[in-house]
């Protein structure tokens, strides 16, 4: 499997984006968000956490502008699988790859903690080592991750069972308790909580590592 | 001695605001801190962005369908935010 990680300035879960990538077996390259071309032969692009040009205008706004963005949205037009955590998330929907907004926090404070995430559908190669309804228990850290959506976008993202992960308690405000959704064809996902902080025994839980094995499954032999 | 003239500038204000029925938990935060500083009768506080820009173009007609685009483009996610633009 060969994996981009994205850098802008002001991420700061690239690295560590990149070493989940690698422990699951990936090869990663690191892309700097000027360059305007991605590697040749990618299976995946990571956008990873972080505070983007400072969170400046909104969250997300500013990067989902930069050269890099447009190859992103290219690879994806084309059937690339794109997933994006945190400060990535936020890219995505900025991009339009994904639908909905990220808003400031119900509580409007910064939320920094591990949560239990709750796994709603298991139909995409980021969640195919899972059974629906397991529970895993991956960090969140961020101001605005209440994610928001009209009535007529979340009937479409449960009638096409687009929803990939809900919080078991919702720390944010999120519509319908969404943590992480996909896109139409299943190969862009966007989640706020950082399964990159979970991924090695040395993080006091290995759940985070199961999003990568299922990538790693899904994309290897392809 | 007389300074060069310098080109009209046109200026451009973009209000832009959550769209109605979209919850502004900041806005309700700062109605909650006005009513403990005293200040009652504070039915509804929103809260928005103004972005002023200063523009060579020289056709007001024009400058506003550009800076309508932009409000489009990048900046307010018409999601969630609804803007206003003043040519002056």
């Amino acid at each position: 499997m060969k994996a981009a990680v994205i850098t802008f300035p002001g991420s700061n879960c690239d690295r560590d984006l990149a070493v989940a990538f690698e422990k699951a077996g990936a090869h990663v390259t690191k892309v700097w968000h000027k360059d305007a071309a991605l590697p040749k032969g990618l299976d995946i692009v990571g956008i990873p956490g972080g505070f983007s040009f400072g969170d400046y205008l909104r969250c997300g706004a500013i990067a989902a502008q930069s050269p890099v963005a447009a190859a992103i949205r290219a690879f994806a037009e084309t059937g690339g699988h794109v997933i994006g955590i945190c400060n990535g998330f936020q890219v995505l929907t900025e991009t339009g790859l994904l639908p909905g907004v990220l808003m400031r926090n119900a509580g409007l404070k910064f939320v920094c903690k591990s949560v239990d995430l709750k796994v709603e559908s298991t139909n995409s190669a980021f969640t195919n080592l899972w059974s629906k309804g397991d529970l895993a228990r991956v960090p969140i850290a961020h101001h605005d991750g209440n994610y928001t959506i009209d009535a007529e976008g979340l009937a479409r993202l449960k009638a096409e069972d687009r929803i990939a992960f809900t919080y078991a308690e919702n720390p944010n405000g999120s519509t319908a308790d969404i943590a992480g959704v996909l896109s139409a064809n299943r190969r862009v996902l966007g989640m706020m909580p950082h399964p990159e902080r979970m991924a090695e025994a040395a993080h006091g839980g290995t759940d985070g590592a199961r999003l990568f094995g299922s990538l790693m499954a899904a994309l290897a032999a392809a | 001695m007389t300074a060069p003239l310098k080109a009209q500038v046109l200026k451009a204000r973009v209000h832009v605001m959550l769209k109605d029925g979209v919850l502004d938990p900041q806005g309700e935060a700062v109605r909650h801190a006005l009513g403990t500083l005293g200040f009652s009768g504070v039915e509804a506080v929103r809260q928005g962005k103004v972005i002023e820009l200063d523009l060579s173009a020289t056709d007001k007609g024009a400058a506003e369908a550009e800076v309508r685009a932009m409000c489009e483009k990048l900046l307010a996610n018409t999601v969630i935010e609804k803007y206003t633009v003043e040519i002056a």
